[in-house]
């Protein structure tokens, strides 16, 4: 009787606190060439919040990820119209810098993917690359790994042997390096592909821990396969199908009450 | 522990089991002997050329130069010579293949300018060598004005070896995994930053083995050179790549087949010292592959 009420003070919030969206699409498309992966996506993700995004395969929650960083651009045969605002700013306007898109903007893959060389220079990569034009200090260097690294719960683990390769590392000690090495450059919004699909349930349960100690300092949008996962480690949960945004709620609501039936027949395991 | 009945173990072997096994047995003497067989070209030409030649080799052979109408005295200038070709290839193929091979493989995008340009390197590499030889001297010697001289030979020879070096460095550069580019670029990272910085310092290892082996190649090619830049005999050394020159795989075709009265031992020496070198380049590159290899990062 009063959800229609309900609705209206949730857009009328939503309009108000706009500019505070660490997430903002109206009208999202997206095609691979002739195929449209993306429907018409409207969505207002919260800053400081962990959302996470679930979906049966192929629905494109990767698609969707890959364009809140514009990496999907790089497919020459990619097209999107509507806009993505990040942080109130139209990241697809023409004027906008990839380079400081992708500064604000980390992400996370399915499988850990440090680079060849040691824990140090992975964490370091992203920092000398945006500031070419200063001079740091070892000493700088050194706060600014053992802060990243602490920030990740790694820094007692590898303190000791930092000129280690990090591809020697165990996969959930590569994905926290993996994290570690975006937070020098000071993004606000993490990105995560199913961060934990190459992790033990121990690896798992860690990285996790992870992800809910990082709430309230970064935005985490995090797309995964595991409902208990999503259950855990977020607060805000959207559902996805076929390309289209079916839900997005609280996380403990979208469980307990689901308001559509694809919702709710998803979460049961109906569909894979 | 007597038994009272005869129990088969049910895993022993049965009929078809035996025959299966012969038919392995055979197919693998087969194939061994093929492979074996490649070892046997390789032995008979180098204890041949050892054999016959090795009674050559001496300092004046190596460094001094040809006399009485090339049928005694050194070799030195043709030795000279085929350092300068393959130098001067080598510093024209290198710089272009590589460049090219890195576009292709970390910027091209997949339209009909990529396409025309994998279909020339395709096409390139087929070309056979007396044709190269022929469009040397067209466009070098006599488009270009360089005459016959080592820069023309030179030239034929890097665009004879270019589709080589563009495929082996485009191999290299692909064997690095793309979960690295990934990596940089989402981490703001340019192309040119991800190629100067993961792509390259990973690959160097490949591109420098695939055009070491393609060089050493080129060491024994003589059509290419022989209308472009290279002479039967020249008493002088070059001094710059503009001068012409001897070379020493023309030097063996020269003492082996358009010279009278040469003892049989100089042709076989001249052919122990370019494939001396040859092998010396391929080890060198086998050596540093190893080297590298033992380096590798992931
Ligand atoms: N590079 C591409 N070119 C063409 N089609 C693509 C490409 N990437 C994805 N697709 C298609 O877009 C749709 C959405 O894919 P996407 O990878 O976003 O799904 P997903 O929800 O992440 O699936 P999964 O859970 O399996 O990772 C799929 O039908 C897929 O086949
Ligand atoms: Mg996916």
């Amino acid at each position: 009787m009063d959800s229609g009420i309900d609705m209206n003070t949730t857009t009328q919030t939503e309009i108000e606190a706009n500019t505070e969206l660490a997430i903002g699409t109206s009208a999202l498309n997206l095609w691979y060439g002739d195929f449209q992966a993306l429907y018409d996506i409207n969505l207002a993700i919260k800053q400081g919040v962990v959302t996470s995004m679930i979906g049966p395969s192929g629905c494109g929650k990767s698609t969707f990820l890959r364009s809140v960083n514009r990496i999907n651009e790089r497919l020459g045969y990619v097209i999107i119209n509507g806009s993505i605002d990040v942080f109130g700013n139209n990241i697809y306007d023409p004027e906008v810098e990839l380079v400081q898109v992708r500064k604000q903007v980390g992400m996370v893959f399915q499988r850990p993917n440090p680079l060849p060389t040691s824990i140090r220079e992975n964490i370091l990569f992203g920092h000398k690359l945006h500031n070419r034009d200063k001079k740091y200090s070892r000493d700088d260097e050194d706060e600014i790994v053992e802060e990243s690294l602490q920030q990740v719960l790694l820094w007692d683990k590898v303190k000791d042997h930092l000129k280690r390769k990090a591809t020697e590392l165990s996969l959930e000690e590569q994905q926290k390096l993996c994290i570690a090495r975006l937070l020098p450059v000071k993004p606000r919004i993490l990105l995560m592909d199913e961060p934990c699909s190459a992790l033990d349930p121990k690896g798992t349960a860690a990285v996790e821990e992870l992800i809910w100690e990082l709430r309230g300092k970064y935005s985490i949008l995090i797309v995964t396969h595991n409902m208990a996962q999503a259950r855990r480690a977020s607060e805000e949960c959207i559902f996805m199908l076929m390309g289209k945004v079916i839900e997005h709620t609280d996380t403990a609501d979208m469980f307990v009450t689901p308001q559509h039936q694809e919702t709710a027949d998803y979460i049961e395991g109906r569909y894979g | 522990m007597a038994s009272t009945g005869i129990i088969e173990n049910q895993f022993l072997e049965t009929e078809l089991n035996v025959s299966a096994k012969r038919t392995e047995t055979l197919f693998k003497i087969l194939f061994m002997f093929m492979a074996g067989l490649l070892i046997l070209p390789v032995l008979i030409i180098l204890t041949t050329l050892v054999v016959k030649g090795s009674s050559m080799i001496s300092f004046e052979f190596l460094f001094g130069n040809p006399t009485n109408g090339m049928t005694e005295g050194g070799i030195f200038p043709a030795l000279l010579g085929t350092v300068w070709l393959v130098g001067v290839a080598l510093v024209i193929s290198v710089p272009v293949g590589v460049a090219a091979a890195v576009y292709l493989s970390e910027y091209a995008p997949d339209n009909w300018f990529t396409r025309a340009i994998n279909l020339a390197i395709i096409n390139l590499a087929g070309v056979p060598s007396i044709v190269h030889a022929l469009f040397g001297v067209g466009a070098f010697v006599i488009f270009f004005g360089f005459g016959t001289s080592i820069l023309a030979a030179s030239m034929t020879l890097a665009v004879m070896t270019l589709p080589v070096v563009i495929v082996a460095t485009r191999e290299s550069l692909q064997a690095v995994p793309h979960a690295f580019r990934e990596a940089c670029w989402n981490m703001g990272a340019t192309r040119w930053q991800t190629i100067r910085r993961v792509v390259l310092p990973n690959s160097v290892s490949g591109i420098l083995t695939g055009v070491i082996l393609e060089v050493s190649r080129t060491t024994g090619e003589t059509a290419p050179i022989m209308f472009t830049g290279a002479a039967f005999f020249i008493p002088v050394l070059p001094e710059s790549v503009f001068d012409q020159t001897m070379a020493l795989s023309l030097h063996l075709f020269v003492v082996s087949t358009q010279v009278p009265h040469v003892p049989e031992a100089l042709p076989y020496g001249v052919a122990l010292v370019l494939i001396s070198m040859v092998l010396l380049m391929n080890s060198a590159s086998i050596a540093l592959r190893m080297h590298l290899r033992g380096k590798k990062k992931w």
